[in-house]
């Protein structure tokens, strides 16, 4: 019998040196003369502790990790194909409390599978939501994304299931489904873990969305940044196509759904709906104009569905267990899981996908384990570089939309960056007026010379020239792009820079070295 | 800094080959200017102003149309690199490791600034807003090869790595 080692292929693990890690225990198994068969799966999100390998037992699975080429020899030693003590020992994978703590809907296998085995996909309920999907009517499929109350989960929270029942409805001879996997939120990997840990589940989401509405063609817009992604989805693909589960004839189902992947040219302005339209059109990204809603005339000038990646992979399991299955978790308006990207300052870093509601205090302290550095968390930005600086006096928000739009926040695409107590927040909202600058498509003046001005405004601040003017000018600025803006980067550049004057106005008065 | 020619006709056959297959495999697709240019850069490793006149006639646009796109996307690059690409992560998760540390170390190391390529020809530093590696901050990218947890011993040794390779061939 051959033992199945598990080795994530998962970018960050890779990043930690998961490559050299498979290398070593291959070369080892080989030398010692045991078989053993090495499956690259993604990663579980426990990324502090990455690479983690994993060795299937009759007990299930256990974990061994952070592992170095160097443990690798003691491993063997330490017979750790049948689960032998080591330092490196973590138990039973899933008795991990940061993973047992989960719910896990939209992440249930990622880490867990082969994510390019159609097979392995399959085996763990993989395309039973299609198979579901294919049974009903399209405007009940529609209907079942609307009563499972999921909203996008890009950013704007949109309800899904109505965008969807725009697209239903126009009549057109093509209509296009494109997934958002442009990711450019810093503090985000969801999309990114989704896509390599478990790309059929997207592809599954799209095909669903295709035959709801009616659209017979789909474009996964991916940013550059992201090769390891590339690769995996177009494995996934060729082989959903090879299946029959892509292409002219879904699953017999005498519907075509043809898919394939376009990649973005690091312009974060992309990310922005009707950007990355234009960009997929093989334009300039700048932002078009609302009204037409891309629902309505979108790719091409064609109805359209534009979704995140993640609000996508949420819709195979709503069709499989339901839509009450999936209400049945949240809280308020938000219903559901969510993916949180707990990133920055942080001891245990990683993804964690739980019913909305519980607390940002939780989130860092109970599952997070606090700082990196061990000193207090200060700060934490939520929802990407657009998002509110939130300080300590706020960490009891739950973690759901309203909630924190009630406090000025914003949840966004789910990432949550950690500042510990040496952070400088003045710089900060420097970084967000510079970041504005250089992403600006453009279009609008409050973004394009507004945000250059911000940075000017803030070099003087923070060189202590005339600074409570200043301070009050780039309020007035704040405002101007708040109000101005066409779209949500200038619109918002002022959360992160307004909400740090706010809480932390003494890192804006510090005497210069 | 190199240039290139503006003229197509001053190019090398291989530079003008190399454009007309990158525009064979996307040429009929909708939309196809990124797709076009993004296999221009794969095979050239950047983006020659001569091949703008090219683009733009195969694809019935007008030259600024091509030239605007080129422009508009912060990963089109309009002169050769290095051999390495280092992208270094400049947003907010990096920065809350001490990511500005890490920028200063690699400037100072490679004897660059950004947008720069050392003087053996061998790495391009550039900044870069979040490669996804968050939960490892701080991050980077060697062409695409992604890195976390990036100190300056780190640093040293990848791009030790780098230049040792490099001697191998
Ligand atoms: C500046 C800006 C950047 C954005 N970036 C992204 C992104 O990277 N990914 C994403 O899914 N949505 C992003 N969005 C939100 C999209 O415009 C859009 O709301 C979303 O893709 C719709 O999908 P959803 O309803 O499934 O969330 C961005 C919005 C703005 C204003
Ligand atoms: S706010 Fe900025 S990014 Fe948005 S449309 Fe205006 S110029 Fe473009
Ligand atoms: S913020 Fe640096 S990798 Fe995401």
């Amino acid at each position: 019998m051959r033992t199945t080692v598990y080795v994530p292929r998962d970018a960050a693990a890779l990043s930690n040196g998961a490559e050299a890690v498979a290398a070593a225990i291959a070369a080892e198994a080989t030398k010692r003369d045991l078989p053993i068969r090495i499956i690259r799966n993604g990663t579980r999100g426990l990324n502090w502790l990455e690479p983690l390998v994993e060795v299937a037992t009759a007990q299930g699975r256990h974990a061994y990790g952070p592992v170095t080429p160097k443990d690798v020899e003691s491993l063997f030693n330490s017979d750790f194909l049948a689960a032998g003590t080591h330092p490196l020992h973590l138990g039973p994978t899933e008795e991990i409390s940061y993973l047992k703590s989960q719910q896990r809907l939209t992440f249930t296998r990622v880490g867990v599978i082969d994510p390019v085995s159609l097979e392995d996909y399959q085996a763990h309920d993989g395309y039973a939501g299609l198979r579901r999907a294919l049974e009903m009517a399209p405007t009940q499929i529609v209907q079942a994304v609307t009563d499972s109350g999921l909203r996008g989960r890009g950013g704007a929270a949109f309800p899904t299931g109505i965008k969807w029942k725009t697209v239903h409805d126009q009549s057109a001879a093509q209509k296009y489904v494109t997934c958002n996997a442009d990711e450019g939120d810093s503090g985000t990997f969801a999309d990114r873990m989704l896509m390599e840990g478990d790309p059929f589940m997207l592809i599954e989401g799209m095909t669903i969305a295709g035959i709801a509405v009616g659209a017979t063609r789909g474009f996964i817009y991916l940013r550059a940044e992201y090769p390891h992604a590339h690769r995996a989805l177009n494995e996934a693909i060729a082989a959903a196509y090879e299946a029959g589960y892509l292409g002219r004839d879904v699953l017999s189902s005498g519907k075509t759904f043809d898919l394939e992947v376009r990649l973005g040219a690091g312009a974060y302005i992309c990310g922005e709906e009707t950007s990355m339209l234009e960009s997929l059109e093989g334009k300039r990204g700048e932002v078009r104009v609302r009204p037409p809603l891309p629902a309505i005339k979108g790719l091409f000038g064609q109805p359209t569905i534009v979704n995140n990646v993640i609000s996508l992979a949420s819709v195979p399991v709503i069709l499989h267990k339901g839509a009450e299955f999936y209400k049945n978790f949240g809280v308020g308006k938000s219903r559901g899981t969510i993916p949180l990207q707990l990133a920055g300052n942080i001891k245990r870093g990683g993804l964690y996908e739980r019913a909305f509601g519980m607390t940002l205090r939780e989130l860092l302290y109970d599952f997070g384990g606090g700082s990196a550095t061990g000193r207090p968390i200060r700060a934490v930005q939520v929802g990407g570089p657009l998002g509110a600086y939130i300080p300590e006096s706020q960490f009891d928000t739950a973690i759901d939309y309203e909630a924190l739009s009630g406090i000025g926040a914003l949840l966004g695409h789910g990432g949550v960056v950690a500042f510990d107590d040496t952070a400088d927040m003045a710089k900060m909202a420097r970084y967000a007026m510079e970041f504005c600058a250089v992403e600006s498509c453009g279009k609008c003046t409050p973004c394009r010379i507004g945000s250059t001005r911000g940075v000017e405004l803030m070099d003087r601040i923070l060189a202590n020239v005339d600074r409570e003017r200043n301070l009050q000018l780039i309020d007035e600025l704040c405002e101007t792009m708040l109000h101005g803006s066409l779209c949500g980067l200038g619109g918002m550049t002022p959360f992160p820079v307004q909400s740090a004057m706010k809480y932390f106005p003494e890192d804006f008065r510090r005497s210069v070295q | 800094m190199n240039t290139t020619p503006a003229r197509p006709e001053l190019l090398d056959a291989h530079t003008r080959e190399q454009i007309d297959l990158a525009l064979a495999q996307y040429q009929s697709q909708p939309g196809p200017l990124l797709q076009v240019l993004h296999a221009v850069q794969h095979r050239l490793r950047y983006i020659p102003d001569a091949a703008i006149p090219i683009i733009a006639t195969a694809l019935n646009l007008s030259r600024a149309e091509v030239h605007g796109v080129v422009t508009f996307y912060h990963y089109f690059r309009r002169h050769p690199p290095g051999e390495h690409i280092v992208q270094i992560c400049q947003a907010e998760s990096c920065k809350a490791m001490r990511g500005d540390e890490l920028n200063a170390h690699a400037k100072q190391r490679l004897k660059v600034s950004f947008h720069q390529t050392t003087a053996d020809g061998q790495f391009t530093l550039e900044p870069v807003y979040c490669l996804g590696n968050c939960a490892n901050s701080p991050a980077l990218m060697i062409d695409t090869e992604l890195h976390g947890r990036v100190d300056a011993e780190k640093f040293d040794a990848l791009i030790a790595a780098k230049s040792a390779a490099k001697e191998h061939d």
